[in-house]
């Protein structure tokens, strides 16, 4: 008891590790309701009942679900994803590099946007009302609103065919040295921070406003604190808890709701992956790549919960 | 600079204040309202000034002008701020952050909410010692490690490496009045600093502001609605009201001597004459060995309390913040089921639980609580608000309701035209009395009330009492008045209960618990309060014979 907020740390992720097996039941409950037979659609119209008979035994899909659920999950726990039903591939093999490409992809579109969303908020909170908040929240709104396939295909014009300075193409492979493969994102980044900034900064606008209702804000000012230094020091330790849920919400976005960007630029992540293997109706795949998803989001919440927590000094300091 | 006529001596000369503020009244186009008219008023070096009114008198904002700052809006549109020889209302932004937090401190009233409760205590005291280079960081952290001592924090050494939370009220108020010392100004603005405190820890507080100001020779402005408390510290008292001047004199001659009226009713605001009445034989409501806990039993914060009331009368139960006062009122509503004891109602044992109780026990038993604003649906007229609980319990429809609101009304002494107001448009002495409106409805047998008259003016507090003086004469109603103010038990109570840490410690007719010989904690608590006499601080700390649970 003498440290709660290790105890609430430990909650949260074992809270965290039970979803997760949640979701995991869901996703492969969801891929058995659907219609069709995975035997009939590997070996086709014509194939003979024997075959398939065969097949299925070898498959193990004359298992019951339950069992067939933990055969799953016990060669997801060792890395093991099975293989892809269209091409015979190794999904794990197959996944690492499109997750690491995904990863890098949002890396550097959150390496931009966070920073700058939370800067531009600050500034809007210090001008709040005025002609600088207005602007900053225009433009940025602006650039939410617009569809980002939109702001793809425009940055493709202006940059790439106008004036030819960035790839309109972002094809990498694993030999694609750091430099290039860097070259290689900036549009696509680029796209996704236009997507993302509004509401981080928006959120962190709201939420400093808020805390500058405060006393202690009153203080800083009869202290004779300049402006800036006021949100700065005194009002945006206070509202970091919402400013990182609203962060690892977007961040998030930024790794499994890309893939229309991804298809713009032809970059090879997760997205796309996800997206042909949807339409060969390729159900491992499927598997794998929402239980990825899903872990990606519920990863990113309890880092939020955590921060949360760790931000607040009644719990960081107990009495 | 601006004025050079301005002599040595003179700290601080405020002439013809004026502050205007704009008001969105709904429904109505905005229009400006001025708090203050033309106030003028001269601060020497090392003295301290009291301003004194009731809320809405202009004190905190006058107080405010010495630093330039208007909180919410709040414009200085008339007169001139001389503050060391130069008129700070024209310095410019830059010139005024110069001057707030190195020659004028501000105070708070609620310094749990006046510092930041995501950095050490430390760091803000000397936060703006260093920001004016008036100081080195660990010049300024010495300088307050000795504040700390002198106003007789415990652990002064360390208790800057705490957060605010991990400090008690009384505590953190003295921690904030270091920080206005630290960066050794020449003028503080003290805004009613003991006003949220306990009546035990406000004189510790105010014994430590005291010495602060003898020792530091740094003037100051003391705000607050508490004559009694400002007649401890300051040498000069100057009484406003609606923004205006109504008196400016020595604090002798305001309290001993008031030229104006409304002074002389403000010096003898307290004094309410009522007559003990002798216990009946047998009480309606018996509280009997009740304990009750939090947190499934384990805090316990009533122990083992019995107490009885009688038709008619009213007990009254007196202690500090956390001494379990409001919980017994809870225990016996029924919202804090007790874990032991029982509560008996006209010999019949109450259901512990608020839900298991019938209708007809919910009605004898009525509440009105501290903050009457937020106790009334904003979205209701008065009307609605007290005509509820005629439906709820008699079921009375229409023109039979409307009838008997309209009494209840004119029992409160709002008689016409408040029907139809909304709570946002009354005072905060009429919202509490629609409050009384409202229980009354129920025809109860007994009124809680709970610390009703403590966010309010002492001159309407004092209509307040009256008021329910004369319901319970009229209506037969017993009360149960949660207070910490001895004053007011003196004024409306038969009988008292003092609580002390969850315990009844003294139990009986008012006239036997105020006649000595008396238990330590409650000759703590009589003796805590202000009285309006120059030197009583000094002989109150001197007599005690304990000390309070806040420290």
């Amino acid at each position: 008891m003498s440290y709660p907020i290790l105890r609430l740390v430990a909650q949260r992720i074992l809270l965290g590790i039970v979803l997760l097996f949640a979701v995991s039941v869901l996703i492969f409950a969801g891929t058995q309701i659907l219609p069709g037979d995975v035997a009939q659609a590997i070996l086709g119209q014509s194939a003979t009942p024997e075959a398939l008979a065969n097949l299925r035994e070898q498959l193990g899909l004359n298992d019951p679900a339950w069992l067939r659920y933990v055969h799953w999950l016990w060669g997801i726990l060792h890395g093991d994803f099975g293989t892809a039903q269209s091409s015979g591939l190794d999904i794990a093999t197959s996944i690492s590099t499109r997750l690491k490409n995904t990863l890098f992809l949002a890396a550097c579109a959150a390496i931009v946007a966070v920073p700058l969303a939370i800067i531009l908020g600050l500034i809007a909170v210090r001008y709040r009302n005025g002609f600088v908040d207005k602007l900053i929240s225009g433009l940025a709104l602006a650039s939410t609103s617009f569809p980002e396939f939109f702001i793809g295909y425009v940055l493709i014009f202006v940059f790439a065919v106008h004036w030819q300075i960035f790839p309109s193409i972002s094809t990498v492979d694993d030999s694609t040295p750091f430099l290039e493969r860097l070259q290689a994102v900036v549009l696509p980044a680029t796209a996704l921070t236009l997507v993302v900034l509004a509401h981080m900064m928006r959120m962190t606008r709201a939420a400093i406003l808020n805390v500058m209702q405060s006393a202690y804000i009153e203080t800083a000012e009869l202290k004779g604190l300049k402006p800036f230094d006021i949100i700065r020091k005194h009002a945006f330790p206070n509202a970091i808890a919402p400013v990182v849920n609203v962060v690892m919400l977007n961040l998030a976005y930024l790794i499994v709701g890309v893939v229309v960007v991804e298809v713009i630029f032809v970059y090879p992540g997760m997205g796309q992956y996800l997206v042909d293997h949807v339409a060969k109706r390729d159900v491992p795949v499927v598997q794998a790549v929402g239980l990825i998803f899903a872990a990606v989001y519920i990863t990113l919440n309890i880092v939020a919960d955590i921060a949360a927590i760790v931000a607040n000094p009644r719990l960081r300091h107990p009495k | 600079m601006a004025d050079t006529k301005a002599n040595s001596g003179k700290l601080l000369d405020i002439r013809n204040l004026r502050i205007e503020a704009t008001v969105y009244p709904p429904g109505e186009a905005p229009k400006t309202i001025t708090l203050v008219h033309d106030v003028s008023l001269t601060l020497e070096k090392g003295k301290v000034l009291g301003l004194i009114g009731e809320s809405g008198a202009g004190k905190s904002t006058i107080g405010l002008s010495s630093m330039a700052y208007g909180r919410g809006g709040v414009r200085i549109t008339g007169g001139e701020v001389i503050l060391n020889g130069r008129d700070i209302l024209k310095a410019g932004p830059k010139g005024v952050r110069a001057l707030r937090g190195r020659e004028v401190c501000y105070v708070a009233q609620s310094a749990a909410a006046a510092f930041n409760p995501a950095h050490k205590l430390i760091d803000q005291v000397v936060e703006a010692a260093m920001l004016h280079g008036t100081a080195t960081r660990a010049e300024a952290e010495k300088r307050a490690v000795t504040l700390f001592k002198k106003l007789s924090l415990p652990n002064p050494e360390t208790i800057g490496e705490r957060y605010p939370h991990q400090v008690s009220g009384g505590q953190l108020q003295r921690v904030m009045t270091a920080m206005a010392l630290c960066s050794e100004p020449d003028l503080i603005v003290f805004d009613e600093p003991t006003t949220a405190l306990d009546v035990t820890t406000q004189i510790d507080v105010l014994a430590a502001i005291k010495d602060a100001i003898r020792d530091t020779h740094v003037a100051a402005l003391y705000i607050t609605h508490d004559l009694a408390v400002v007649a401890q510290v300051s040498d000069e008292i100057m009484v406003l009201r609606h923004g205006r001047l109504v008196e400016w004199g020595g604090t002798r001659q305001i309290i001993k001597e008031p030229r104006q009226e409304y002074t002389n009713a403000l010096v003898s605001v307290h004094e309410i004459e009522h007559k003990e009445q002798q216990p009946g034989t047998t009480p309606f409501l018996s509280v009997k060995n009740v304990t009750a806990a939090y947190g499934g039993g384990h805090v316990k914060v009533l122990k083992n309390v019995s107490v009885d009331i009688y038709p008619g009368q009213t007990l009254a139960v007196v202690g500090e913040s956390g001494s379990g006062k409001s919980t017994l009122a809870r225990a016996i509503t029924g919202l804090l089921p007790p874990e032991e004891g029982t509560v008996t109602f006209d010999g019949r044992p109450l259901a512990n639980r608020l839900a298991d109780r019938p209708k007809e026990d919910l009605r004898q038993l009525q509440m009105i609580y501290q903050m009457a604003d937020v106790a009334m649906n904003p979205r209701q007229t008065v009307g609605t608000i007290i005509g509820r609980p005629l439906e709820f319990y008699f079921g009375m429809k229409g023109r039979e309701r409307d009838k008997r609101v309209a009494e209840l009304l004119d029992e409160i002494e709002m008689g016409k035209g408040f029907v139809d107001r909304y709570p946002a448009e009354l005072s905060g002495g009429q919202k509490q009395r629609v409050c009384i409106a409202r229980s009354l409805a129920a025809k109860p047998k007994l009124i809680i009330c709970d610390e009703v008259t403590s966010a309010l003016d002492p001159l309407v507090a004092n209509g307040i009492l009256k008021l329910l003086l004369n319901l319970q004469q009229v209506e037969k109603v017993a009360y149960l008045f949660i207070t910490h103010d001895l004053a007011t038990v003196k004024s409306i109570a038969d009988s008292i209960a003092v609580m002390y840490r969850g315990e009844v410690v003294r139990y009986g007719p008012k006239s036997k618990v105020l006649t000595p010989p008396f238990d330590a904690y409650t000759d703590l608590l009589l003796s805590s309060v202000p009285e309006m006499e120059i030197g009583w601080l000094e002989k109150a700390i001197k007599g005690r014979r304990m000390e309070s649970a806040g420290n």
